[in-house]
């Protein structure tokens, strides 16, 4: 079957209502609704609904350009910081639109952390900077409080042991697998409620991979967590939800284990058995 | 037979073409080399003949005494003129700094309005700007205004020629931060502004420096500028609201003058700036080695 073909017969098969797509009971923490994204003229995410359930790990996945790291994006309102870069819907969270008239993105982001694809430490300055970097720059200034929010977050992130005798040196200094984690210590330190990782061990061994898939599902207990990724092993690991979008549609939404023991679309399927992508 | 022919003719133009292009390759080389010793030659002359003819006015005095009205007076000097230049172009930059690193930021940070496209070929324009024209500018507005030359107008026209410098090199080297670092401050809930105070400029903070010591370097020479503008004096620095000497000002007069005494303190004096200039330079190019930007991907 041709892959529009198997498009046709998918349709409206999960998607019997309007509401967000939710395959758990509990209270969401973050939903979509009919959420889409531009880039320009061009509809990159092309109207997605679904709800993210609260401290748990939902995984994206889906083949490159399917609009996964965009979708990504305007879940805390980075997406619109691109360049004639729009969208359109409501993005709640806790049942409040940040997308709604007079929500300060910069309020938004602090509640909503993300860690990016490629470690990006700043490069000025020093372990300890970097983690306190979110608290100094929006001015707290107390000296204790820092102290704490530093080794609590690199605590979190499985890197205080590596770096507690070292917290003057320069973040670049790090290998690229502590890089990662000190980004992830940077995004933890301002306590955020969500953190949203965009393919967050592309650039990483399968050691340091590993580790920072163990981090995850020991925040998971405090935090909701969602990763794009396009290594499908990642999202069975380590996701409790996952989704599969394709060409900015989400095409399904299920419990990991159901997705992918038994997806109910043909699509998904041919992705996770590796027969597109 | 016939294919043979064909074979061993083409390789015959295949191996010609081949000592053709080396001896092209080889005249070429030579050219270059050539050209940049021709380029070099005039430099090594210019210093080594300011060396020479300022060495005999060269001493502590010549640095901190004053220039006296007869050209036959004992203990001359051009700490006046050493004075203004110095006080001129601070003054300069201090509003030039702030004008062209702010505008710099706005040309970086805010490229994509219309309106950047504007200010950033404007900048150029003025960058490209012949400076006497900005000292005749100068003139008509301040100098005529307030009825007299003064070291405030020759501050004012260099801070004119050296802002598009600062905001060019000042836009240059936050775009080559990477945007990864501006993402990364802004997802932690920071602020467009405080993103670019501390993060962006931090981060291309060498670059900035640069520029502001290279634009200080370029306006350290200016002349024609100041002849409309500060006039020079032959007095002591006491205020800028007076016609100030500078070191370009005291080569042009005293370069041109009848006197072998004062031309030969042209010749020091130009010896003092050369050296002023040379040693921005040289701090640029310390700043700068290896760490234009450090640690960026």
């Amino acid at each position: 079957m041709k892959l529009a073909e198997m498009e046709q017969t998918d349709k409206g098969a999960n998607f019997e209502n309007r509401g967000a797509v939710r395959p758990f009971q509990t209270q969401p923490k973050l939903e979509t609704r009919n959420l889409k994204a531009f880039f320009g003229k061009t509809e990159a995410i092309k109207g997605i609904s679904l709800a993210i359930p609260d401290r748990k790990i939902t995984a994206i996945i889906g083949p490159s350009g399917c609009g996964k790291s965009t979708f990504l994006r305007c879940l805390n309102r980075m997406h619109e910081l691109v360049q004639r870069a729009h969208t359109e819907g409501e993005v709640n969270l806790d049942g409040a639109n940040i997308y709604g008239p007079g929500v300060d993105a910069v309020a938004v982001r602090r509640k909503i952390g993300m860690v990016f694809q490629k470690p990006n430490p700043f490069p000025t300055m020093s372990i300890y900077d970097n983690v306190a970097a979110g608290l100094k720059l929006n001015g707290v200034r107390n000296r204790k409080r820092l102290d704490e929010a530093v080794e609590r977050s690199l605590k979190l992130a499985f890197l205080w042991e590596e770096t507690k005798d070292r917290l003057k040196e320069p973040g670049s200094g790090l290998s690229g697998g502590q890089q990662q984690r000190l980004c992830i210590a940077r995004a933890l330190a301002v306590e955020p409620e969500v953190i949203l990782m965009d393919e967050p061990c592309s650039a990483l061994d399968p050691n340091a991979t590993s580790r920072i898939e163990q981090m995850m599902v020991e925040l998971e207990n405090e935090y909701t967590i969602v990763i794009v990724t396009h290594n499908m092993q990642q999202a069975a690991r380590v996701a409790d939800y996952t989704a599969f979008f394709y060409l900015g549609q989400m095409i399904e939404y299920e419990e990991t284990d159901k997705l992918f023991e038994n997806p109910k679309m043909e699509l998904t399927e041919r992705y996770i058995t590796g027969k597109f992508g | 037979m016939q294919t043979a022919t064909v074979e061993s003719e083409k390789s015959r133009k295949r191996s010609g073409n081949l000592r053709r292009r080396q001896l092209v390759d080889r005249i070429a080389t030579v050219a270059i080399f050539g050209a940049v010793i021709l380029a070099i030659v005039p430099l090594v002359l210019i210093l080594a003949d300011i060396v020479i003819k300022a060495a005999p006015v060269m001493s502590f005095g010549f640095l901190t005494n004053l220039p006296k009205a007869s050209p036959f007076s004992p203990d001359q000097g051009i700490s006046n003129a050493i004075i203004g230049s110095f006080v001129m172009v601070g003054f300069a930059s201090l509003i030039a700094i702030p004008i062209g690193v702010g505008a710099g930021i706005f040309l970086s940070e805010w490229a994509e309005m219309r309106f950047a496209w504007v200010a950033s070929f404007t900048n150029d324009v003025l960058a490209e700007f012949p400076s006497i024209v900005i000292g005749i500018f100068v003139f008509v507005i301040i100098v005529l205004a307030t009825h007299s030359f003064s070291g405030y107008a020759g501050g004012f026209a260099l801070a004119v020629i050296m802002i598009p410098i600062v905001a060019r090199t000042t836009e240059e080297s936050l775009k080559l931060v990477p945007n990864s670092y501006r993402e990364a401050s802004m997802a932690l809930g920071v602020s467009r502004w405080r993103t670019i105070t501390r993060i962006v400029l931090s981060t291309g903070r060498g670059g900035l420096v640069t520029g502001v010591l290279l634009a200080v370097a370029r306006v350290m020479g200016e002349t024609a500028p100041l002849l409309l503008t500060a006039l020079g004096s032959t007095l002591a620095f006491r205020t800028l609201s007076q016609p100030t000497e500078s070191l370009s000002l005291l080569i042009y007069f005293y370069g041109t003058s009848a006197y072998k005494t004062w031309q030969a303190q042209a010749w020091g004096a130009a010896l003092v700036l050369v050296v002023i200039v040379l040693a921005l330079n040289i701090s640029v190019r310390a700043l700068t080695r290896g760490k234009f930007i450090t640690g960026g991907d």
